[in-house]
């Protein structure tokens, strides 16, 4: 389609069009939402090849594909790509720059030019992280917690270039979240009120709190870090006076609101996605935006649930151990709010609500696994075995990853104006349902039975099930191939979807698929009631705000 | 009873979408929002200091748990860091000086009184260069040395920083510059900053030096 021009636009007539300003220092949000999905794709498939390895290596009790030393470097890589590289980027970045300007009626983010910034912080400190396993010595060795003194004694240079990697992803991440805090809180189009706003502006606005409150410490203690690495000084050095537990403090300071940054984005995402394909409205709209807030605030004073085999003095366990069940109330309202939200509703099972629903699955049980977690008898004893490896899968492989495919199936038609191919959907999503559950779930057996997470040999007795793990990997590296192939054909040759092929009411929809440059042809459509599907029009009272209310009236 | 806007009413696949190339879209271009560049500062110095609060939490567990080593020394004179105490404080005063007279149109007093703030931000990193190199400790000697060296060293590449921004300021205050009263965002994005400098400079002096 042609492509609306702004009138500011002819002093930068150097911007490319076509496929190139996928290429550019782009400063549309559309652009820059495409950049970050793909580049965090490609990434996810290098992550996905570390993890072949892993399990390859894991499928005998031996280390036998790869050295101990290889072994410890693919491990850290898996971890840091799949975190820093696709999930954040991808689940915050892309989706977040795509639709958070639709959703408050904006043209753009607050900040393009920040925004650009953000991004192309990107691509380089991901081929930095790549590139250190080529050089001598390789890798970082130490995981991607990066625990001193293992992260002292370990090849220098390879922990070095892991900071420096981590601190430009970082950066990259607060530059983002200050762009959505501004964007949310001061781009709204006038007459749209904060409870007017779709789900995944409250999500978004909650995990950017998160990630400019948390982020910054992490990125001070690595520097701590370095100095101790490059200038000898003795902070988490225990042999020169330092308290190695300090790190650990500072570090989940930052990592445990960072599994929230990963997840709290999927339930904005999948508070979309299942209104739309279910028609109905969604539940619970007003306890859903308490609950984010409320998981945002105790977000912030668990960490040190990680930390219970680290000689935490009591009184610290008992609070930690309490606020971290809390966690489970406003989750569970979520999950409640979402179960409301299907009851009852003309639920079209396509890929995309293939993907959600098996999120709420594979969510509720990581998180009663969480749960379970966080009481300390039982940490104590399942600490760094596989049990934790499971639940921290079954959280952010089967709840963020299933969402960023469902939102993939969801959005798809926006970014292209094509629909992806059901058949290849559904093989899809068979394929990883079935994989990820298949490799993930003997894992919680292998923890309780006491295998150690992070180590390339194992006791034979685990042979078996590690084995099942294996054919599970296998089985999910497998389902990337119809989406790829979905993917890519749809693009040229896809059937066309129209502006709005799911007849969704969120302002996105609202516009041409793909939408012109500045989102909208004139004026941006006030939304008041982005989820008011299944009430027809005059029958009822839309001042009421709450999902439950919309859906009670809608029996009537 | 509100009326739905067409928008959302239920038969959304039917609103009717302007040509891309509508004539409406010049002027909507223009609809503009409101400045937002202080508030994202505002947000990113809440991180910056985020990092600092990082920063006193793990001096202060040191502090707490770590004893110093029975043969070392960690001894702060209190006389030069009160006097940058001092200094910092009055070029926030200053700096807030210079706003005023920006904004009342007085272009040539904002400049004198950025060179004054400047001024007393150069002799705080001249005093801090003193302090290093009248200290008994090097940054390696023991966990308060190298936290002390992490936090002042931080802080005070924040006021270097600072320096550089008011000397940018000052140029861009002169009469065919960018800043000047209509368009004084340079200027107060740069006290922002400051400000903050400064009140951290109190709390790190508070926390590594009284207490």
């Amino acid at each position: 389609m042609t492509i609306a021009r702004p009138a500011d636009f002819e002093a930068g007539s150097l911007q490319p069009e076509g496929w190139l300003r996928y290429f550019s220092f782009s400063l549309d949000h559309k652009v820059i939402g495409l950049q970050y999905l793909v580049c965090g794709f490609v990434f996810y498939l290098i992550g996905g090849a570390l993890a072949g390895v892993i399990r390859t290596e894991l499928s005998s009790p031996i280390s036998d594909f790869v050295s101990r030393d290889v072994y410890n470097q693919i491990l850290t890589l898996h971890g840091t790509v799949m975190i820093f590289l696709w999930i954040v980027p991808v689940v915050n970045g892309a989706f977040g720059n795509y639709l958070i300007p639709f959703y408050v009626g904006a043209r753009d983010m607050a900040f393009p030019r920040l925004n650009a910034v953000a991004f192309w912080l990107i691509p380089p400190a991901g081929i930095l992280l790549i590139s250190s396993y080529f050089i001598s010595g390789g890798a970082a060795q130490s995981g991607w917690t990066a625990y001193p003194p293992l992260s002292l004694t370990t090849p220098a240079l390879g922990q070095v270039l892991w900071i420096v990697s981590v601190l430009l992803l970082g950066g990259s991440s607060i530059f983002g979240g200050i762009n959505f805090i501004a964007t949310i809180l001061k781009l709204r189009r006038p007459g749209l009120k904060m409870m007017h706003l779709p789900m995944y502006c409250w999500a978004m606005l909650g995990t950017s709190l998160l990630v400019v409150l948390s982020t910054p410490v992490l990125a001070g203690t690595l520097i701590l870090l370095s100095f101790d690495i490059v200038a000898h000084t003795g902070f988490f050095n225990p042999s020169m006076g330092g308290n190695v537990v300090v790190y650990q403090h500072l570090f989940w300071f930052y990592s445990h609101p960072a599994v929230y940054i990963m997840v709290l984005p999927a339930f904005g995402l999948v508070s979309e996605i299942l209104p739309v394909h279910a028609r109905k409205p969604l539940f619970g709209y007003t306890t859903m935006v308490y609950s984010i807030m409320g998981i945002v605030v105790l977000g912030l004073i668990v960490w040190a649930h990680h930390m219970f085999t680290s000689g935490t003095p009591p009184w610290m366990r008992l609070f930690f151990t309490i606020a971290t069940s809390f966690i489970a109330v406003p989750t569970g309202i979520k999950f409640f709010n979402w179960l409301a939200t299907l009851w009852g509703g003309r639920i079209a099972l396509n890929s995309a609500m293939l993907f959600a629903c098996a999120f709420i699955v594979n969510f509720v049980f990581g998180g009663i696994t969480g749960i379970a977690l966080a009481q300390v008898p039982f940490d104590i004893h399942v600490h760094d075995t596989y049990f934790v490896v499971a639940h921290f899968h079954y959280i952010v492989y089967g709840g963020t990853v299933f969402v960023i495919f469902s939102a993939l199936y969801h959005w798809y038609p926006k970014f292209t104006g094509r629909l992806l191919n059901e058949d290849l959907g559904r093989l899809h999503f068979l394929l990883t349902f079935i994989g990820f559950n298949l490799c993930f779930a003997p894992q919680h057996w292998l923890g309780l039975n006491g295998m150690p997470r992070r180590v390339a040999e194992y006791d034979p007795s685990f042979t078996t099930w590690n084995q099942v793990s294996s054919v599970g990997a296998l089985l999910m590296a497998l389902s990337t191939v119809p989406l790829l192939i979905n993917v890519i054909l749809t693009a040229y040759r896809g059937q066309p979807a129209g502006d709005n092929p799911w007849r969704a009411l969120t302002p996105e929809w609202l516009t041409s698929s793909p939408p012109p440059v500045e989102n909208w042809v004139g004026e941006a459509p006030l939304v008041t009631h982005p989820y008011a599907y299944g009430t027809p029009e005059g029958q009822l009272d839309l001042t009421a705000a709450s999902g439950s209310e919309l859906w009670r009236a809608s029996q009537r | 009873m509100t009326p739905l806007t067409p928008e959302t009413s239920t038969a959304a696949g039917a609103v009717a979408l302007p040509s891309p190339n509508g004539a409406g879209h010049e002027s909507s271009h223009d609809e503009g929002h409101a400045d937002v560049r202080l508030f994202g500062l505002a947000t990113f110095l809440i991180a910056d200091g985020m990092t600092f609060a990082g920063f006193f939490a793990a001096y202060l567990t040191f502090r707490a748990v770590n004893p110093l080593p029975a043969d070392s020394t960690y001894e702060l004179e209190l006389l030069l860091p009160t006097i940058n105490t001092v200094l910092l404080l009055v070029s926030s005063v200053t700096f807030h000086r210079a706003g005023r007279r920006l904004l009342s149109g007085d272009g040539e007093a904002a400049r004198l009184w950025l060179l004054v703030t400047g001024a007393l931000g150069a002799a705080f990193l001249a005093g801090q260069m003193v302090e290093y190199f009248h200290l008994p400790f090097g940054l390696t000697d023991n966990l308060y040395a190298s936290t002390f060296y992490a936090l002042t060293g931080f802080h005070g590449l924040h006021v270097t920083l600072g320096v550089i921004c008011i000397l940018i300021v000052c140029w861009q205050a002169r009469e065919s510059g960018r800043i000047s009263a209509s368009n004084p965002f340079g200027l107060e994005a740069a006290e922002l900053y400051w400000h903050f400098v400064d009140g951290i400079w109190v709390v790190l002096y508070g926390l590594l030096y009284l207490l």
